[in-house]
């Protein structure tokens, strides 16, 4: 804060003003968009492989190293990437501070949950 | 901002406001833009569909009978092409605005044929992946 204010920091940014966080927020949006783009396309040529597969194929294919490695990467910065992109969608259009936070907690649980339930799936393959 | 104010500013001391979309007429960012916003929702629900798929692979051969017997059925496979358009629509529009991020496409023209030209390259990646499916099953 380089210009001296009267005003607390909370005061500033219950109504109106900046955080200082946004360009974090937005930054983090594009580091995980980068991530993800060659990793969808590992995603797309997994999921194709997987057509017409019975049970066990499946599951060899799914658990071998280079897609599970794969795989894992890309559902776990997809779930990073769907909470914080979700997180902009909440803050553009809930605007009671109630129904904004309470959105914003089901948003993270339900992104971390699909997340670690994918991961974890994905991994017993691996290992079982 | 539902929130009451403590101390609102008497009308003409307020900072204006920025007109809303439905003062603008039509245009092809606007529609990708939307569209973007759009595909990232249904991927984010999607996700249930690939959580419940790998989930049931993970376990017996009767869970994974299931998922397997739905994702092939209409309803599933349509539903998975809605998702395949979404990703590709969401993963184009993505390098469309890592261009514009760096500054470049903005002018009148570029900006146009951007939005049109990544609408154009998710359908026909969505139709290659597709094909691809097709031949493979």
């Amino acid at each position: 804060m380089s210009q001296p204010s009267l005003q607390t920091p909370r005061a500033r940014v219950n109504f109106r003003g900046s955080a200082r966080s946004g360009t974090l927020h937005a930054w983090r949006l594009r580091l995980t968009a980068f991530a993800l783009l060659p990793l969808t396309f590992a995603f797309v040529v997994i999921v194709v492989s997987l057509v017409g597969r019975d049970y066990e194929s499946a599951r060899a294919l799914l658990g071998s190293p280079c897609p599970a490695i794969l795989m894992v990467l890309f559902l776990g910065f997809g779930a990073w990437h769907m909470a914080i992109g979700m997180q902009a969608v909440i803050e553009d259009y809930v605007h009671s501070e109630h129904a904004k936070a309470l959105a914003l907690m089901a948003n993270f649980s339900f992104s971390a949950l699909i997340g670690v339930a994918s991961i974890f799936a994905v991994l017993r393959l691996s290992f079982t | 901002m539902a929130e009451a104010d403590p101390a609102p500013l008497p009308l003409e001391q307020r900072r204006p406001l920025s007109p809303h979309i439905q003062i603008y007429k039509l245009s092809p960012t606007m529609v990708v833009s939307g569209g973007h916003r759009v595909s990232g929702l249904v991927l984010y629900i999607g996700t249930l569909l690939l959580a419940w798929y790998l989930l049931a692979a993970a376990s017996d051969k009767g869970s994974f009978q299931t998922a397997s017997a739905f994702f092939g059925s209409i309803i599933g496979q349509l539903l998975l092409f809605g998702y395949t358009f979404a990703l590709m629509l969401h993963a184009v529009g993505g390098v469309r605005h890592a261009i514009w991020d760096s500054g470049h496409g903005f002018d009148p023209g570029t900006r146009d044929v951007l939005a049109w030209g990544s609408l154009i390259a998710a359908g026909v990646l969505t139709v290659l992946i597709w094909i691809a499916v097709f031949i493979l099953r």
